[in-house]
């Protein structure tokens, strides 16, 4: 068989072990449903509604429009913040792993940033910035950047020399170089850390929402938590939360599937 | 076609303190010539390449091309140094040349003529992880001749691999050093290797590393290691050397003749 045929042949097909999975991740959504349901049943208060609950009042929310628009408004949020602690974060943190200097004068910061509380960075921006979308996005990146940074730097330094030696031996432009032989090389890297980002960022949002805005799921969120709305708060959880997994399984595990389908 | 005169080339060994690698060291090779330079284990040889190709510029002394440009340089490491996100046709086409635009057609075409006349035609569009250690090897050594370079650096390229890949390996070498005329420079350990392939082998002395001796081979080619004639004339130059590949420096810098040794 043709290399090609036999390559394409290996990547479309799906093995027992793959469906066997698939199946293993439906059995378990299915238990979590069901020890909800029981638990609902059991508990026979508002405080837990059962899942048929909470589906309805989702459909209620999308039929009059307001869990569309406020979903809409707290992505746009998660997209600029995760854009740009992605896009600073990576290059600070090609910039430390590179350059000894640089992660010197920067560590302090960064230790700084991993452990000052989030809570703290979203009050100190709308003090300092008030109460507006940019004071909000920028807490929420300034919480992310650190992480994407520490994940990052240590792509960088396991930048493998010998490979940027050939590109040096080669002359090869630093854009072909940069493009072509340093960034493959940190791509599972950039990965882990937009996977494991998109997942802190969102929850954040929330709370940066809940603090000082007056639209967005985490805002709708805090209007229930007023009213003791448990059905509320679970509709819109549950729609953000398969928002993003959507995301998660849609654009950026196939994406990363693309990038590194060279490790067979 | 290339002057080398290296000075000094000293680098801090484990302590930190400084070590003299190259020392007072002369070598030439002539416009199409096949030089091979031996010499005991940690004399100095990859230095050396890699202070011709560019990669080490920290040494007193110089390297002079001959109105060659450094873009004019092929170079193959010991390990195949292949970008696994590259398929193997990406690889060599990664470091080729095209002198505008429209002549990519024409590159494309030749990397891919260099890869059958490699016997990697049925592979072009495979990972490097997919394939064996001699392929690897034949995919590196594509990339080494692809632009038509006029000097060729060649690292231990065939080291660690069975007697029939490498031997078939050399035979590839040979060929397509005879078809585009380009001056090489071989580093090896195995004076075998070297007798089987030069024009002329240089033998350095141990660190500080010089060259001690220059030997014409004048034996027919195509020849291998493990030839009888090879193996004669490696005896002879043992036997009228003793010291050559012990490490220890020979006093003077003789030049010796292919057949007043093979006969002696």
């Amino acid at each position: 068989m043709p290399s090609n045929a036999r390559n394409q042949a290996q990547t479309t097909s799906v093995s027992p072990a793959s469906r066997r999975d698939r199946w293993l991740r439906l059995a378990s959504l299915l238990v979590f449903v069901l020890v909800w349901q029981l638990g609902a049943l059991i508990a026979d208060n508002h405080t837990l509604p059962t899942p048929a609950a909470v589906l309805a009042r989702i459909w209620d929310e999308v039929a009059s429009m307001a869990l569309p628009g406020h979903l809409a408004v707290t992505l746009g949020r998660v997209v600029v913040a995760f854009t740009a602690a992605m896009l600073i974060g990576a290059l600070v943190g090609m910039a430390m792993g590179r350059w000894r200097q640089c992660d010197a004068f920067f560590d302090a910061w960064l230790v700084l940033g991993l452990n000052i509380p989030a809570l703290v960075t979203i009050i100190l921006c709308y003090v300092w910035f008030g109460l507006n979308d940019w004071a909000a996005i920028l807490a929420v990146a300034i919480n992310k950047i650190p992480t994407v940074i520490v994940t990052v730097r240590e792509g960088a330094r396991a930048v493998d020399p010998k490979l940027l030696d050939v590109a040096r031996a080669y002359r090869l432009s630093r854009r072909t170089t940069f493009l072509r032989v340093y960034l493959p090389q940190l791509v599972p890297y950039l990965m882990a850390a937009a996977r494991s980002g998109l997942s802190l960022i969102w929850k954040i949002v929330l709370v940066v929402e809940l603090l000082g805005r007056s639209d967005g799921v985490g805002f709708q969120l805090n209007v229930f938590f007023q009213f003791f709305d448990i059905t509320g708060i679970l509709a819109y959880t549950l729609a953000f939360a398969a928002v993003v997994l959507t995301v998660e399984a849609w654009m950026l595990r196939p994406l990363e599937r693309r990038l590194t389908r060279w490790r067979g | 076609m290339l002057e080398i005169q290296i000075d000094h080339k000293r680098y801090p060994d484990r302590g930190g303190r400084p070590h003299l690698a190259l020392s007072g060291l002369r070598l030439s090779v002539r416009q199409g010539e096949f030089v091979c330079v031996v010499g005991p284990s940690g004399c100095g040889k990859s230095t050396l390449l890699n202070i011709v190709g560019g990669l080490d510029r920290d040494m007193s002394g110089r390297v002079d091309l001959d109105g060659a440009f450094p873009e004019d340089i092929g170079f193959m490491f010991q390990e195949p140094r292949l970008m696994p996100w590259l398929s193997v046709l990406d690889n060599v086409l990664l470091v080729a040349r095209a002198a505008d635009p429209r002549a990519a057609a024409a590159v494309r075409e030749r990397a891919v003529a260099l890869l059958r006349a490699m016997e990697l035609g049925d592979v072009l569009d495979a990972y490097p992880g997919r394939l064996s250690g001699g392929m690897m090897r034949r995919v590196a050594l594509a990339r080494a001749f692809v632009n038509e370079p006029q000097l060729l650096l060649m690292d231990e390229p065939f080291v660690s691999l069975d007697t029939p890949t490498a031997n078939r390996l050399r035979e590839m070498l040979v060929e397509q050093w005879q078809r585009c005329g380009a001056s090489v420079l071989f580093v090896t350990h195995d004076l075998r290797e070297a007798l089987a392939l030069a024009d002329r082998v240089c033998f350095l002395s141990s660190a500080p590393a010089r060259v001690v001796l220059e030997h014409e081979v004048e034996l027919p080619r195509p020849r291998q290691p493990g030839c009888a004639e090879v193996g004669r004339l490696q005896e002879a130059l043992l036997a009228r050397h003793p010291d050559l590949l012990g490490g220890l420096p020979l006093a003077g810098h003789a030049r010796a003749n292919c057949e007043g040794d093979a006969h002696a």
